[in-house]
């Protein structure tokens, strides 16, 4: 896959970070405003996404891409469940994904116990997953076609 | 037994009462009986038949810990991949074992007449759990709408997603997690192939 015009390839410059940083804004106000985890994912992989269809394809560097994006989506989802199984250990009562952290007040940014700290695990799970198949699409494509 | 600590969660706490957890570990053990056979089994067909068991099995479970919505959906979902698993198999596969006549085959039918039996009798009293048709299902809603306070989450949504049903979320995401293992093995055996040649 070739890169496009010098034209796409300033804007995607200009665009992309903004883009990565709404999709953090969502996801870390996920339990406030309106998104949370899901969404935030994709918008995040849809960064990426933007980059390597402006760029056109490193091999070698996207395979290393590749392989960081599937150890970031299993340690997500091994994170996930390590929070689940805590709840297990620190509320007082025995049941698999309480909410031990202090809720704090409702409304603030640090608030909702865990559910932020999910928020984040699954938005990093979802982003990861994402990217790392369209990645795998166009690396082994590639491949293959040489 | 199981159910006990979200039990003060509950008004009519009478739903909770031994003869379901019964009928629920019964299930479970069949579901488990069932995965043990299909990883034992000899051919494709009866692994994919039996693991059916657990799917059914779930759709029952479900049934008992009235959530219907997810009963639906697993009764769809089970169907179709039965029915996309089976034709699989049966047009890859050259030839299906055919099971010959023996005097064993009575033993069997009589097996499979008695399994059936106890599933209708199990799924019979899974439906009786459940609200009489066309009552409304507002028990579980009205923890939803007061669950700011509970949760202390703004946005009402992620509070239901990531506390109340976050066994869900965490099934969602495995499901996206085995997605994506699938798609990277199947496309890095292909890249490998052409890589070899």
């Amino acid at each position: 896959m070739k890169g496009m015009t010098l034209i796409v390839k300033k804007i995607t410059q200009i665009i992309c970070p903004i883009i990565f940083v709404f999709g953090i804004y969502i996801i870390i106000h996920g339990h406030l405003t309106p998104g949370g985890g899901f969404a935030g994912g994709v918008i995040m992989a849809g960064a990426f996404i933007l980059q390597i269809l402006a760029n056109g394809n490193i091999l070698p560097a996207l395979r290393k891409e590749e392989e960081g994006l599937e150890f970031l989506e299993s340690s997500a989802i091994l994170g996930f469940l390590i929070i689940a199984g805590l709840g297990l250990l620190f509320s007082g009562s025995v049941v698999f994904f309480a909410n031990f952290l202090n809720k704090g007040q409702l409304g603030k940014l640090i608030s909702a116990g865990f559910i932020p700290i999910e928020n984040i695990v699954i938005g990093a799970e979802v982003c990861a997953a994402i990217a790392a198949i369209f990645i795998a699409l166009v690396v082994y494509k590639d491949e293959e076609s040489k | 037994m199981v159910f006990k600590w979200y039990a003060h969660l509950i008004d009519n706490s009478d739903i909770l009462e031994d003869k379901m957890e019964l009928y629920l570990i019964l299930i479970l053990v069949l579901m488990i009986l069932g995965s043990i056979y299909s990883l034992n089994a000899s051919d494709l067909l009866s692994a994919v038949i039996s693991y059916g068991i657990v799917g059914f099995g779930l759709v029952i479970a479900f049934l008992l810990l009235q959530a219907p919505d997810l009963a639906i959906v697993q009764v769809v979902v089970e169907v179709i991949t039965l029915v996309v698993m089976i034709a699989t198999i049966k047009n890859t596969q050259a030839k299906i074992s055919q099971m010959k006549f023996k005097p064993k085959i009575a033993i069997y039918y009589a097996l499979i007449v008695i399994a059936a039996l106890i599933f209708v009798i199990i799924f019979e009293k899974a439906t009786g759990c459940l609200n009489s048709f066309g009552a409304d299902t507002m028990r579980m809603a009205e923890h939803y709408i007061s669950g700011v306070e509970h949760t202390k989450s703004a946005n009402l949504v992620t509070g239901v997603i990531l506390d109340f049903r976050a066994y869900d979320t965490l099934g969602e995401a495995t499901v996206l997690f085995t997605a994506v293992i699938g798609v990277l093995t199947i496309l890095r055996i292909k890249g490998k192939k052409e890589e070899d040649k």
